[in-house]
C-alpha cells in the first residue's frame, strides 16, 4: 500500500522536506510499530494520543533526530509542539536547519 | 470510613475549592462530585453491582479519576490497567478479573476490540476522550465493535443524568484489584479492601503532613499505586491535584509547576534523572515546592544531593513500599544526611520486623526477609491461593495474617531499613516490577527462538534495564532491534529489553537451571 499523501498544507517545493517525514515515519514503523502500517501514522497523528510513543520513546526519537539531522535539541525545544506528530517534527527539523 | 467517603466529606467541606487541574481545565470538588454521581448512575443502569469489577484502562485525566470514584460509589471494585498494556496481556487481565464494565481511552479502543472476546464478561465499555482518533483512524465505529459489549461515550453516559442508588458497603469489602508482576510470569491481582487502602492512605498522609492548601503535581500513571494514591490522598485532604498525562515532556511539567506554584512533587528516580539532566532547571522558580517524595526505587546518593542543593526549601522523603500493602517505610528528611542509603523506618500504625528462612523474628542488626503487620496488608492475590500462601502467613494473633514481602533488608540498631536484595529474580525497571518469566514467554513466542533468558542489569536512567539473552534455532537470524520491536508490540515499554545478546548456549547450574548470575 502506498504511503498516504500529505494532507492540508501545500506541499513544500524541496524534495528534502518530504523525506523528513518519510524518514521519521520509517523510523517509527521500524522501531515502535510491530506489524503496523504506514497509514497508522498520518501526518497529524499525535504520537502520544495514539500510544505510539511514551516518555522513553520520545527520548529515543530525540536521539534519532539529533543523529540523523545533525543538530542538538535544546531543553526548551522538547515540547509536544515540536515533536508530537510527523508534521510538527518536519516543521521543527526545517526550523533547526534554517537557523544560523 | 470507606475510601470514597473521604471525597464525599471534602465535597461537603470545600465544595468550591479546586480539586483537579488537567491541562488548562479545572474542576471544583462539587463538580467532581456531580460527575461521579452521574457516572455511577450510568454504571448502575448498566447493571454494575456490589463486588463486581470495573476496569479502568485509560490515560491520566478527569475521566479516569471520575471512573475510579464512580466504581466505588457502586460498591464495585476498580481495577486500573496501565495504558501501555498490549492486547495479549489485556485479554489475560479481563479473563482473570472478569470485569463487567470498563472505562477506556478512545485512543486504546483498537487494543480493547482486539483483546475482548465476543460475549465475554464485559457488558459495557465507557469510552473517554473521544476527540483523539485511535491509531488507524477510521477503524470500526465503537458500537460495531464486540458482540455482547455495549460501547458508550463518557459524555453520553453522563448526559443520561440521574443519581446513583445507595449501595451497602463495609470496609471489609474490596475496593480495588491492583495488578503486579509475579515471578511465575502471570500478573497477580492484589486484592485490597477499603480498610487496607484507607489505612495506608491515612498513615502516608500523616507523616507527609499534607494540607488542604497543597498543590500536588502528579505525572505518575494512576494505574500505578504511587500515582493513584496522589489522587486518593489529595482528595481526602481537600488539596488540588495537577494531573499530567505523562512525564514525556519534562520542560512542560516544570513550566506548570512554576505557574501553578506546586507544593508537592512525587517522583521516581527516572523522572528525577530526567529533571536533573535539564540544563535549564535552575532557571525555573520552584520556591513554592515544599515536599518532594521518591518511591518505587532507591534514589542514587548523587541525585539526593543534587535535589537538596537545587531545592533547599523542600523536604525530601525517600520511601519504600509494595503493591501488597502500599507503603512500608519512609526516611524522615532530617535523617537523609546521616543515612542516605536507608529507606527509613516503619510508618505509623504498622509493625515491621525481619525474619529468617524459618520465619523466626531476628533482632536489630540482622539481615532477613521483611515482614509486615497491619490493616493495610492485602487480602491476597485474586484467584491465586498458592501465591497468596507464599506471601500471607499466620501472624502473632489468632486468625491474623502478616505479609512476607520477599524483599531482603538489613535493619540497623535504631530500626532503620536498608534494602539488600529480592528473594526472587524480579527486575525493577523505571520503578515497576518486571517478571523475567513474562519477558521470556514473549521472547519465546517469536518464531525461531529456542531459548531465552531475561535479567536485570544496572542502568543510570531506569534503575535496572532488562537484558535479553537468546539462543536461536538453526537457520534463524534476527537483529537486536527486531527483538526489541517484537517485545514492544507485546508488552509495556518498561518491560521490553534494552539490551539483546545472542549466544549459542545458556549457562546452566548443576541442577540444570539457567544460571542467571553469569548472564548479567
Amino acid at each position: 500500500m502506498n504511503a498516504p499523501a500529505s494532507k492540508g498544507t501545500p506541499r513544500p517545493g524541496a524534495a528534502d522536506d518530504g523525506s523528513i517525514k518519510h524518514r521519521v515515519r520509517t523510523y517509527l514503523l521500524d522501531n515502535f510499530l510491530m506489524g503496523g502500517a504506514a497509514e497508522d501514522i498520518q501526518d497529524d497523528t499525535s504520537f502520544i494520543d495514539s500510544q505510539i510513543l511514551d516518555s522513553t520513546g520520545f527520548l529515543e526519537l530525540i536521539s534519532f533526530l539529533e543523529e540523523t539531522f545533525g543538530f542538538h535539541v535544546e531543553d526548551a525545544e522538547m515540547v509536544p509542539e515540536n515533536l508530537d506528530s510527523l508534521r510538527r517534527v518536519e516543521a521543527f527539523v526545517q526550523g533547526k536547519r534554517a537557523a544560523p | 470510613m470507606l475510601l470514597h467517603e473521604f471525597l464525599e466529606q471534602t465535597i461537603r467541606k470545600r465544595p468550591e475549592a479546586v480539586a483537579l487541574i488537567c491541562g488548562e481545565r479545572r474542576w471544583r470538588y462539587a463538580e467532581i462530585g456531580a460527575l461521579v454521581e452521574r457516572l455511577a448512575a450510568a454504571m448502575q443502569r448498566r447493571g454494575v453491582q456490589h463486588g463486581e469489577r470495573v476496569a479502568i484502562y485509560a490515560e491520566n485525566g478527569v475521566e479516569t479519576v471520575v471512573g475510579i470514584y464512580a466504581a466505588l460509589r457502586c460498591g464495585a471494585v476498580f481495577m486500573p490497567i496501565n495504558p501501555l498494556t498490549k492486547k495479549d496481556k489485556l485479554a489475560y487481565l479481563v479473563d482473570d478479573a472478569r470485569p463487567v464494565c470498563m472505562l477506556a481511552s478512545a485512543s486504546l479502543l483498537r487494543v480493547v476490540q482486539e483483546a475482548l472476546p465476543a460475549n465475554g464478561p464485559l457488558r459495557t465499555c465507557i469510552v473517554s476522550g473521544g476527540a483523539a482518533p485511535a491509531v488507524g483512524a477510521g477503524g470500526p465505529a465503537p458500537e460495531a465493535a464486540v458482540p455482547g459489549t455495549e460501547f458508550v461515550r463518557f459524555e453520553t453516559a453522563l448526559a443520561e443524568g440521574g443519581t446513583a442508588l445507595p449501595v451497602p458497603t463495609i470496609d471489609q469489602d474490596l475496593a480495588s484489584i491492583l495488578y503486579t508482576s509475579g515471578s511465575t510470569g502471570e500478573p497477580k491481582g492484589v486484592m485490597l479492601t477499603h480498610l487496607n487502602m484507607v489505612t495506608a492512605m491515612q498513615s502516608v498522609r500523616s507523616y507527609l503532613e499534607l494540607q488542604d492548601e497543597d498543590m500536588i503535581l502528579c505525572a505518575l500513571p494512576l494505574a500505578f499505586g504511587y500515582g493513584l494514591y496522589q489522587i486518593l490522598m489529595g482528595f481526602a485532604c481537600g488539596a488540588c491535584v495537577v494531573l499530567e498525562r505523562s512525564f514525556a515532556f519534562p520542560v512542560q511539567v516544570l513550566e506548570r509547576m512554576q505557574r501553578l506554584h506546586v507544593t508537592v512533587f512525587p517522583g521516581v528516580p527516572s523522572m528525577f534523572a530526567a529533571l536533573l539532566g535539564l540544563e535549564t532547571l535552575p532557571q525555573y522558580d520552584l520556591a513554592s515546592l515544599r515536599l518532594i517524595t521518591n518511591a518505587a526505587a532507591a534514589l542514587p546518593e548523587r541525585q539526593i544531593q543534587e535535589l537538596r542543593r537545587l531545592f533547599p526549601q523542600a523536604r525530601l522523603f525517600s520511601m519504600y513500599g509494595l503493591t501488597e500493602c502500599k507503603r512500608v517505610s519512609y526516611l524522615p528528611p532530617e535523617e537523609l544526611e546521616r543515612r542516605p542509603q536507608s529507606v527509613g523506618r516503619g510508618m505509623p500504625n504498622q509493625e515491621v520486623w525481619l525474619a529468617d528462612a524459618a520465619g523466626r523474628c531476628l533482632p536489630p542488626g540482622s539481615t532477613g526477609e521483611l515482614v509486615i503487620r497491619g490493616s493495610h496488608v492485602m487480602r491476597g492475590y485474586w484467584r491465586k491461593p498458592e501465591e497468596t500462601a507464599e506471601r500471607l502467613k499466620p501472624g502473632p494473633l489468632p486468625g491474623e495474617m502478616v505479609l512476607h514481602t520477599g524483599d531482603i533488608f538489613r535493619m540497623d540498631e535504631e530500626g532503620y531499613l536498608y534494602f539488600v536484595a529480592r528473594k526472587d529474580d524480579i527486575i525493577k525497571s523505571q520503578g515497576e516490577k518486571v517478571s523475567p518469566r513474562e519477558v521470556e514467554n514473549v521472547l519465546c513466542s517469536l518464531d525461531g527462538v529456542q531459548e531465552a533468558a531475561a535479567v536485570g542489569v544496572p542502568d543510570a536512567l531506569l534503575g535496572e534495564a532488562v537484558k535479553a539473552i537468546l539462543v536461536l534455532k538453526p537457520g534463524y537470524a534476527y537483529t537486536a532491534r527486531e527483538i526489541v520491536k517484537h517485545c514492544l508490540a507485546k508488552m509495556e515499554s518498561f518491560m521490553a529489553p534494552k539490551y539483546v545478546e545472542f549466544v549459542r548456549d545458556l549457562p546452566r547450574t548443576n541442577t540444570g537451571k539457567i544460571d542467571k548470575k553469569g548472564l548479567r
